[in-house]
């Protein structure tokens, strides 16, 4: 029965739930983490970025047995970082989402960025985001308010 | 119809239900008013009598304004709430927003009628007064309350920031909320002096950005009840094929999978995961009857609309004498134009969620056109459409994608219900969910269209004579809105934008064929907009550069009776920096400035835009955006609308084809449908025209005019004159 640790809370996967199955799903259909999105199933769009282990995956091409038993899961729910905090709130001052649906996303990869560099560069912002869609065009809003929070992390 | 139901996976076992339902085709019902320029109009929307459809003031001091129109991003639970929180002068803080449910009675779009939706950037517009009223009235009711409990007359109180003061004594709304709500509702209403305004025209904070910030907000996606199970459809691999047969026994050993239902346009699985039902629909065997689909490619398509284009169509609009005055202009200029199949492509792919009673039906949906689907929900499930109840969620996402006359997904969910239920199975929620696949694959997409556009000079380099042909598929044909929407056989979205040039032109005729095709098609944000602005806004500017005039100066000569226009070509090529010369670009690097202007629901808005050109590539470097959208409610919310309106449009621009081959589309995911990416968002800046007119919409008047810009500055750049989207320089 493999073990994983989702937002630090202890998950245990019943044998019978096939090892296809992308972590995207188990997260939203088996454990109601719905805060992660599925936008693409290919890994295209980065809506349903999490951690594991502390770095960005794509959830929606994570499946099951790739995980180590023990891994650690950290989604949108459970971002309480200081760099997840300060995006939100950076997130929140510059009304950055409109739709929404691709921002739980957005947010992980601006605190993962953060997390690794605390004072980044316009390229690094580029490169840390770019895989991440937003069909509203948030994008401006976007880089902003990661210089915002990076601003707020001092 | 036939459902099977999986009674022991890996065993094969089905209880076998024939079930007739008939198939749904429209929403069965008659829209009777379609005032689509209702705002330009002067129409003004009765006062609501009762302010409690709209408000409700709550003990603990909240104020919920209750929303009739879909947020999908727009940020319309910020604006509707911003003018009812303005007349009410209550505390922005305070003040909390949900959705309405379907009530067409109450909460009926006021440009539409009798019916209930969002689309057109309609919702501020057609709420205004709406709103204002229904704030006023409730603050008038809440002094009425104080009045009578400190026995003070009404005109001694005053009410700020969410407080009610007066002979001396203070009461939050909260305090107040019994005793205002036994209040009668006050006929005489007196709404605020525009300059008193303290929220409208200022900077509130959205409505939504924590939630949609910290993944608690809910999307039809999210929803969770009890009991639930997910559906899968595999859908006809061409439009108009239809289900000939399929094999149950094929996906009995797929764990989760619970049910096989045969709905209207192909097969669902019905599983207790979403994984479990794809790999249901993976693993399910099935044949297609092609016999009545649709055979042929895009090219085919084409080739057809250039043949029409060649024969005159339906009179759109008709001034003066276009023909003789074009046979004696001293030069003509010729163009044509093709524009491909668009998918709306939101974020969120389709889905919906309905639980079907004996007696009832409750829907969950990011529903952008409430009246229509539920009654499409009612006809598909056979009850009426008072017992359809619809609970509002966020939609991930439309642009006009969930505003379908048609239906399609609303119907598929309900089809799958009524087939459980024709099975014995009531009061089970069925979740449908479409992968980024059957979003991309499943149609209703913006119209390809094919137009030809001719021109006259005289010596002067006036323009005499216009002649504008459109060809491309009806949007409305066959649905709800085609009594209102289709005169004299002309389809005003198919049009709109060409059939309303404002410039100065004394012979214009602008024509359309509407050829039948069988691709499904759909609004896609700024509708008609999409392809005329693009078409007479490039043209234009090889007008100007024909007669050897400035773009902006040959524009304003010809916008004289329309200062909107004009105020935002004017206000864009000032803070552009239009009459200075544009930054050199770095070295192998051609730069360029392009403008245009268009009006789309009543707003104006005019784009400059500076490309950098490196042999074939390209990248959009700055645009400046003027918008005049009457009474600016929310500023903030129109800037950010303006952004995204012109990523949306880029990502148009840049890469939108849809395209279909044999029969089949081509496009299934991000890859082969690219939108924007983050590298790729140009720096944006927005101004906003001072206006004391009423605020009209801005969810989609930002889209149309970033192409044509966008071309005009590559033409500048390179001189080359782009007429095929998506733009490419190769």
């Amino acid at each position: 029965m493999p073990t994983l640790f989702v937002n630090k809370e202890r998950v245990d996967i019943s044998a019978n739930v096939p090892g296809d199955t992308p972590l995207l799903w188990i997260l939203r259909d088996s454990l109601g983490l719905t805060g992660t999105k599925y936008g693409c199933g290919m890994a295209l769009c980065g809506a349903c970025t999490v951690y594991v282990e502390g770095q960005p995956v794509r959830a929606c091409q994570t499946p099951l047995s790739s995980l180590k038993t023990g891994a650690e899961i950290t989604t949108i729910e459970g971002l309480t970082t200081k760099e997840g905090i300060a995006v939100r709130a950076a997130w929140e001052k510059l009304d950055v989402p409109q739709c929404g649906y691709c921002q739980s996303g957005q947010v992980m990869a601006a605190a993962a960025l953060l997390a690794r560099k605390k004072k980044p560069t316009d390229a690094d912002i580029d490169a840390a985001m770019n895989g991440n869609l937003c069909r509203c065009a948030t994008y401006q809003r976007i880089r902003a308010a990661i210089k915002e929070a990076s601003k707020t992390l001092g | 119809m036939r459902t099977e139901r999986i009674v022991n996976a890996g065993r094969r076992g089905f209880l076998k239900a024939s079930a007739a339902i008939s198939v749904v085709a429209g929403s069965g019902f008659t829209l009777g008013l379609w005032v689509r320029d209702a705002a330009a109009q002067g129409a003004s929307p009765a006062a609501a009598v009762d302010p409690s459809a709209f408000v409700r003031i709550g003990r603990d001091n909240t104020v919920t304004v209750i929303a009739k129109h879909l947020e999908m991003g727009q940020g319309t639970y910020t604006g509707l709430a911003t003018i009812v929180a303005e007349e009410l002068d209550a505390s922005w803080d305070q003040v909390k927003v949900e959705g309405a449910p379907a009530d067409a009675t109450r909460y009926n779009n006021l440009f539409w009628g009798p019916a209930q939706g969002t689309g057109g950037s309609t919702a501020i517009a057609n709420s205004w007064e709406q709103l204002r009223n229904v704030g006023a009235a409730a603050r008038a009711m809440l002094v009425a309350a104080a009045a009578k409990q400190w026995n003070v007359p009404a005109a001694s109180i005053s009410v700020k920031n969410g407080v009610v003061s007066g002979g001396g004594k203070k009461a939050t709304f909260g305090e107040l909320a019994d005793a205002a709500a036994a209040q009668p509702v006050p006929t005489d209403i007196k709404l605020k002096n525009p300059k008193d305004f303290v929220l409208i025209g200022k900077h509130v904070p959205r409505k939504d950005s924590r939630a949609k910030s910290n993944g608690t907000a809910q999307f039809t996606a999210d929803v969770r009840l009890p009991g639930m199970l997910t559906a899968v459809v595999a859908h006809p691999p061409k439009f108009g094929a239809r289900v000939k047969d399929f094999d149950s026994n094929s996906v009995a050993d797929v764990p989760g999978v619970r049910y096989v239902v045969e709905v209207p346009n192909g097969v669902a699985i019905v599983a207790t995961s979403f994984w479990a039902a794809k790999k249901g629909r993976d693993a399910l065997k099935m044949e297609w009857d092609e016999g009545t689909a649709i055979k042929f490619s895009s090219s085919d398509i084409l080739a057809e609309y250039k043949s029409l284009a060649g024969k005159p169509g339906i009179v759109a609009r008709n001034d003066g004498d276009a023909a003789a005055a074009m046979t004696g202009a001293a030069k003509t200029l010729e163009a044509a134009y093709e524009f491909p199949y668009l998918a709306h492509a939101a974020m969120e792919p389709m889905d919906c969620v309905v639980k079907l009673g004996k007696e009832t039906c409750e829907v969950w949906n990011g529903e952008q056109f409430q009246t229509g689907d539920q009654f499409a929900v009612a006809q598909t499930v056979g009850l009426k459409p008072e017992q359809v109840k619809l609970n509002m969620l966020f939609a991930g996402g439309s642009f006009g994608r969930r505003a379908n006359p048609a239906g399609d997904y609303v119907i598929e969910a309900a089809s799958i219900a009524k087939a459980l239920a024709r099975a014995g199975n009531y009061d089970v929620p069925i979740k449908l969910v479409w992968t980024r696949e059957d979003d991309m694959k499943a149609g209703f997409y913006r119209p390809a269209y094919y137009h030809t556009l001719k021109a006259g000079l005289d010596a002067t380099g006036k323009v005499v004579a216009w002649q504008h042909r459109i060809v491309g598929q009806s949007i409305v044909a066959g649905t709800a809105f085609e009594g209102e929407m289709v005169k004299n056989g002309v389809d005003a979205t198919s049009v709109e934008g060409a059939s309303t040039l404002p410039y100065a032109i004394p012979n214009l005729a602008v024509d359309l064929h509407s050829p039948k095709v069988g691709v499904p098609v759909l609004w896609w944000r700024s509708v008609g907009s999409t392809h005329t602005a693009y078409s007479t806004e490039t043209f234009v500017d090889e007008l100007a550069q024909a007669a050897g005039k400035d773009p902006v100066e040959f524009r304003r000569a010809l916008l004289a009776r329309h200062p909107r226009h004009l105020g935002v070509l004017e206000l864009a090529a000032k803070e552009a920096g239009w009459t200075k010369p544009l930054a050199a670009g770095k070295a192998g690097e051609k730069r360029g400035r392009g403008i245009a202007v268009h009006e789309s629901f009543n707003t104006f808005v005019a784009q400059v835009v500076e490309v950098a050109v490196r042999g074939k590539e390209f990248t959009v470097d700055r645009v400046v955006c003027a918008v005049d959208c009457g009474i600016a409610v929310n500023p903030d919310v129109i800037r950010a609308q303006m952004e995204g309106g012109i990523g949306f449009g880029l990502s148009a621009a840049l890469y939108g084809k849809i395209t279909l081959a044999n029969g089949a589309i081509e496009q299934s995911n991000f890859h082969d449908y690219p939108m924007l990416r983050f590298t790729e968002m140009p720096r944006i800046e927005v101004h906003i025209v001072p206006s004391a007119e009423k605020p009209t919409g801005v969810g989609e008047p930002g889209t149309p005019v970033i192409a044509p810009a966008l071309a005009n500055a590559l033409a500048a750049a390179t001189g080359k004159r782009l007429r095929n989207l998506p733009l490419t320089l190769a």
